[in-house]
């Protein structure tokens, strides 16, 4: 009975998968060497940052609101870690916690200012990224580089952390390789949000007031301290996709990740998330990333393409889920 | 801000006092360029033609004033318009791309082309194919205008992309030069392609009765539909007259720069175009609308980029500002705020005293 | 003695003291007197039926007792305790445990979740979705409900909804339970199981609050029933000792106040014409209004009665094309009208005034004098503007004609009174010059000068031969203004009266269901 219900639930979320492996199975027959794991594990380490930041997305859309700041605020985050390390000497390890306050502080005010004074969360965010934005090109006009030897360190964790248990050198190697940190940070982040949307009463709390909003405060729900939370979530991981973006790259960037959030948008849609909020899941929004990576991994492989065609056609998925969730909506 | 209003009624300008509002900031902000730069409110005239700050200001407004106008359309029928930067880029990209003719690109193998007009009317009738898609969606299918339009913003440019194989198009066109750097009558040409866009869209939407119907659309759709006001339609056109406005805006940024770069064409300008909107006195949940505010709303965030790069602050940086004052203006819009505000206010009064 | 709702507790030798007991409730709103020194009180292990039309106060009152609002005036005492509720949360944590008409569920959310979003089990700081499900299967239990917890809300039935609603509610420690109009989308199955649930819980000892319309429900399951008109008590009775006409007369009958000074011709009024401007045969719409038949000729004033929920707005609604019939034909002038809407029907020459002025007939911040030219502009078309001169010129004729109050053609429609707001969208139609008016409680939330002015407006109309439908829940009006009479009840057309042979009682009597000879 549950699993009848687990399903049908799942309809569009069923779609997305399909979707995602059907693509993949026809990119590996048109590119065989998409079946190697190396690609695979690309998937996650060259999209690292995406997903974080569509993972943060996911709570603010769940809620029934928009976050339009996030891609500013990543590449605010990295210029500014960059130089708080570089510049300033300030220790990684405090600067990284300094950017992820900050990040969730911001988040946080843009979320009081939409509840509070019922602003809509389209312009308050798009504020947000002018802020981010400016800012960031005030901290520093071209990208820095970090050269600070605990960078080496970190990103070098996951092998370290297995060689430590004992593992064979040359196994960590490569499993370090595919699983960089930037990539156990991501699934960290993935993991996290799941357990706290689907585990945790705030996280039914999101999807109650992104379903009915009334209805959720006459039953009792903090509308209030809900709403904050969310923006504050994404807030905070739109930085923590900053810093991981300084962990990949070694450098801080602030002219990056210009159209992040409408990327991670559309992902968090195609992945089942209604735009208006209350129906999704940040499983989807993980295939959602996948079809993504998938797309460009592959047009990247092939020579012969433009990179534009990832735009088209993940704008051509956006248009069919739209009009799917469109057409299921009516339905009910 | 009576007086301001009174002022312009002698004008036999009926001013809204919403569009005083930013009026006044222009005015403002222009004085403060007067008092800091001592050239900036002087003409020059050479070569027949007019030189100066205002007169810079404007013609570098005049894309975003174009695409404003429109989405101050769009907005009043209770909509928003996502797409226009990248159909600014497409537009531009066919624009360039027709006169050009580079081998790596799709037009080397269209029949027709080589000189200006085909071109730009080509640009322009892509550019209103977008705008109906997007009417479609939003008017017919029922889409929420701010995910029908999402969808044209994100793949519009891989198509601009795609048009112009990633490219930068440059051209060697004196026609579009003139279009873009020449002058008039001694005005930029820009200036007056802008002026006359925008005249003439406000002349179609307040001579007849589609502003007035749209504003009513935007204010309460339900007794619109009930009143027999044709909703579809109607909002069919806003989107339409948008993407036309939206080609013609990024024929112009093609003209201006000589060459078409289809990543970095119209970036941000969908932003600006809603802020010039909302700034310009209309709110975003639709109803009333004011063109001119619109366009008042452009000049003033041109003004605003030009004042702080005059005073030594990076282009980049400018945003920040930009952004404080949006939040700014929205504050001051939402009547909780402003409750909140009085009561905080009186509230202290009456401890103080 | 009118405005006194003491139960006649010495009469059943029943000194239990109640449950609930409201005194001296006053609640005023600017410009209206909402509840006027109402009494109410509610016994433990009875159902207790509140009735009235719209507006009589019923909504009021219910959000005074569980606490979303507070009175100006009088006493709510629980247990003989007084209480103050400030809060819905308080009148919660008192045991007052109220379902609104609108389902407050998430419909995405499963009924689990609905059932304890809030207060789901939780261990190590997660949710445990075992315990979850055993809970909610325990609350559904105690009620004999066997729904699946795991389903979607908005997969069930509305009815089931409703039920996941109350168990919701009563999950606790609830003594008191208030229904808002829990049957009104509800068909006879799911009524009556409904009904047994309430049953079984006054079994239990609780004291339920139930607010409804429909008459046959309130005999089917109520203990004692009170009426509220214009924020007044006007009875509190034992059921069995109610009699289905003294009970409509109660909720309909002549207000005691001062009825509205008009000066209207007699009713007796000529029809004109033999054909039949307007016919509808067969139109239905499942949900909303059984198929019906509806002739109206020219210069006829039909006038809909009927209680709240009987179908009247839905009928018009759908001759107007403003909703889609699902059967049936409409003809206008013998030629007939493929898929009305309201663009069609504004071409033919039909205007419709709806019943909610907020929501479907004013353009809020638009000025006065858009809203007025707003439906002969829709039909000029989008490329004709109406000319300033002309503008002005309507704006000016109405104004003087129906005796507009506005400071100006251009101050925005929202700053006028309820009664000017009506006479403008009455205008908006008008200068369509239309054949057929139709007019969906007119007369509503507005004052009785207004009021009375509206009438006269319509007898106006009625001299100049346009034909109009007209719904009003006050029978004086319908009696004064119709030529002819249908009488609808629980979404049907049961009855037709004509003029001559009308009174507000006969309607009564129909609407009852009692014919007397």
């Amino acid at each position: 009975m549950r699993a009848i219900h687990r399903v049908r639930r799942a309809g569009p979320l069923a779609i997305t998968a399909i979707v995602c492996i059907a693509l993949y199975v026809a990119a590996g027959i048109l590119e065989p060497d998409f079946f190697s794991m190396s690609i695979v594990a690309g998937f996650l380490s060259n999209h690292a940052v995406f997903l974080i930041v569509a993972v943060g997305m996911t709570f603010v859309i769940l809620s029934g609101g928009i976050d339009l700041s996030v891609g500013a605020t990543a590449a605010c985050a990295s210029i500014a870690l960059a130089c708080l390390i570089e510049r300033s000497s300030w220790n990684p390890a405090f600067a990284i916690l300094f950017v992820l306050a900050g990040g969730v502080l911001i988040g946080g005010c843009m979320g009081g200012l939409i509840h509070s004074c019922r602003l809509p969360p389209f312009i308050v965010t798009l504020g947000g990224m002018f802020i981010a934005r400016g800012l960031a090109f005030t901290i520093s006009r071209e990208s820095v580089s970090i050269h600070e030897p605990m960078y080496e360190q970190i990103y070098d964790l996951p092998a370290s952390v297995l060689r430590a248990f004992g593992v064979n050198d040359a196994t960590a190697e490569r499993i370090g390789f595919l699983l960089p940190t930037a990539s156990v940070i991501a699934i960290a982040a993935f993991l996290a949000a799941l357990v706290m949307l689907m585990r945790t009463r705030f996280g039914r709390n999101v999807y109650a007031i992104g379903g009915s909003e009334q209805s959720a405060i006459l039953m009792g729900v903090p509308a209030a301290s809900t709403k904050i939370a969310v923006y504050a979530i994404s807030g905070g991981c739109a930085a923590l996709a900053g810093v991981v973006h300084t962990l990949s790259l070694f450098s801080g960037d602030p002219s990056s990740h210009v159209m992040l959030e409408l990327d991670s948008i559309a992902a968090v849609v195609i992945g089942g998330t209604l735009l208006s909020g209350g129906i999704g899941s940040v499983v989807g929004t993980l295939l959602g990333v996948t079809i993504f990576a998938i797309i460009e991994t592959w047009i990247t492989m092939r020579e012969g393409l433009n990179s534009a065609w990832t735009r088209i056609i993940v704008g051509t998925l956006l248009l069919a889920f739209i009009l799917l969730q469109r057409a299921l909506v009516r339905r009910k | 801000m009576r007086s301001v209003v009174a002022m312009s009624r002698s004008f036999g300008v009926t001013m809204d006092s919403r569009v005083a509002w930013p009026f006044a900031a222009l005015v403002a902000l222009l004085v403060f360029n007067l008092v800091f730069s001592s050239d900036f409110l002087t003409f020059q005239v050479r070569d027949g033609r007019l030189y100066g700050g205002l007169v810079d200001i404007f013609e570098n407004a005049a894309p975003l004033i174009l695409v404003a106008a429109g989405v101050a359309i769009v907005i009043g029928t209770g909509g928003i318009d996502l797409s226009v930067g990248s159909v600014m880029a497409i537009s531009g990209t066919v624009a360039a791309g027709m006169i050009a003719r580079p081998e790596y690109s799709v037009f080397n193998n269209v029949g027709f082309g080589g000189s200006i007009l085909p071109a730009i009317s080509l640009a322009i009738v892509t550019a209103g194919i977008a705008g109906l898609l997007n009417g479609t969606l939003v008017g017919i299918l029922g889409v929420q205008p701010l995910m029908a339009t999402l969808v044209l913003m994100v793949a519009g440019r891989g198509v601009a992309q795609l048009l112009s194989d990633g490219q930068i198009i440059t051209f060697r066109e004196p026609a579009m030069d003139f279009l873009g750097s020449g002058a008039w009558l001694g005005l930029p040409v820009a200036i007056w392609i802008s002026l006359c866009g925008v005249v003439f869209v406000a002349v179609i939407v307040r001579v007849t009765a589609i502003g007035f119907l749209a504003e009513a659309i935007g204010d309460n759709r339900t007794a619109a539909a009930l009143s027999g006001v044709p909703v579809r339609p109607l909002v069919m056109f806003a989107y339409v007259i948008t993407g036309l406005l939206a080609g013609v805006a990024g024929i112009l940024v093609v003209c201006d720069i000589g060459a078409a770069d289809s990543i970095r064409a119209g970036r941000d300008k969908e932003l600006d175009a809603i802020l010039a909107v909302v700034l310009g006195g209309t709110t975003l949940s639709g109803g009333r609308f004011s063109i001119l505010g619109a366009v008042i709303g452009a000049l003033l965030i041109q003004t605003l980029t030009t004042t702080i790069l005059a005073q030594g602050i990076v282009e980049d940086s400018a945003r920040l500002v930009k952004g404080g004052v949006v939040i700014a203006i929205c504050l001051l819009q939402s009547d909780r705020f402003r409750s909140g505000v009085t009561r905080a206010w009186k509230w202290r009064r009456s401890s103080t005293s | 003695m009118e405005g006194q709702l003491t139960a006649p507790g010495a009469e059943s030798g029943d000194m239990v003291q109640p449950l609930l007991e409201a005194r001296g409730i006053i609640k005023q709103y600017p410009g209206v007197t909402a509840l006027n020194r109402v009494d109410f009180d509610l016994r433990a292990g009875e159902i207790h039926a509140l009735m009235g039309e719209n507006g009589a106060g019923k909504t009021t009152l219910i959000r005074i007792l569980t606490g979303a609002t507070a009175p100006h005036a009088g006493t709510v005492r629980l247990d003989g305790k007084l209480v103050r509720m400030r809060s819905p949360a308080e009148a919660q944590a008192f045991g007052i445990a109220t379902v609104y008409q609108e389902i407050d569920l998430i419909p995405y959310l499963s009924v689990a979740e609905n059932l304890l979003l809030g207060r789901q089990p939780m261990r190590w700081g997660l949710i445990r979705g075992r315990d979850l499900r055993r809970r909610a299967r325990q609350a559904l239990a105690r009620l004999g409900l066997n729904i699946d917890v795991e389903s979607p809300v908005h997969s069930l039935s509305i009815a089931m909804q409703q039920m996941v609603a109350i168990a919701r509610a009563l999950d606790g420690s609830a003594r008191i339970l208030v229904l808002d109009e829990p049957t009104s989308s509800l068909d006879s199955a799911d009524t009556a199981r409904l009904f047994s649930l309430l049953r079984e819980l006054k079994s239990r000892g609780l004291g339920i609050i139930f607010i409804t319309h429909f008459i046959d429900q309130v005999f089917a399951i109520s203990d004692r029933i009170s009426i509220l008109r214009n924020g007044l008590g006007v009875g509190c009775h034992e059921t069995n000792r109610l009699t289905r006409l003294k009970l409509v007369s109660l909720m309909l009958g002549r207000d005691m106040r001062a009825a509205p000074e008009t000066s209207l011709p007699p009713r007796t009024v000529r029809v004109d014409g033999e054909r039949s401007i307007l016919e509808a045969k067969r139109m239905g719409r499942e949900g909303a209004i059984a198929p019906f038949d509806l002739v109206l000729g020219r210069g006829e004033v039909v006038g809909l009665a009927g209680l709240l929920g009987s179908g009247r707005s839905e009928a018009v609604r759908l001759i107007f094309g403003a909703d889609r019939a699902q059967c049936g034909e409409i003809r206008m002038h013998g030629r007939p009208i493929r898929r009305p809407s309201p663009r069609r029907s504004l071409r033919a020459g039909v205007g419709f005034v709806p019943e909610d002025r907020k929501q479907q007939a004013l353009a809020p911040n638009l000025s006065v004098e858009e809203n007025l030219i707003l439906a002969v502009q829709a039909r000029r078309g989008v490329l004709r503007r109406l000319g300033r001169a002309d503008r002005r010129k309507l704006f000016a004729d109405y104004v003087r004609v129906l005796g507009i109050v506005a400071p100006g053609p251009r101050t925005p429609i929202r700053l006028l009174s309820g009664g000017n707001q009506q006479k403008v969208i009455l205008a908006r139609w008008l200068a369509t010059q239309p054949e057929i008016m139709i007019l969906d409680e007119p007369t509503r939330g507005i004052d009785i000068g207004a009021k009375a002015e509206v009438e006269r407006i319509m007898a106006g109309l009625r001299e100049r031969g346009l034909s109009m439908l007209f719904i009003s829940s006050e029978l004086d009006e319908i009696v004064r203004d119709s030529t002819r009479i249908l009488v609808l009840r629980d979404r049907r057309i049961i009855g037709e009266l004509e003029s001559a042979a009308a009174t507000p009682e006969r309607i009564m009597e129909k609407i009852a269901g009692v014919e007397a000879s």
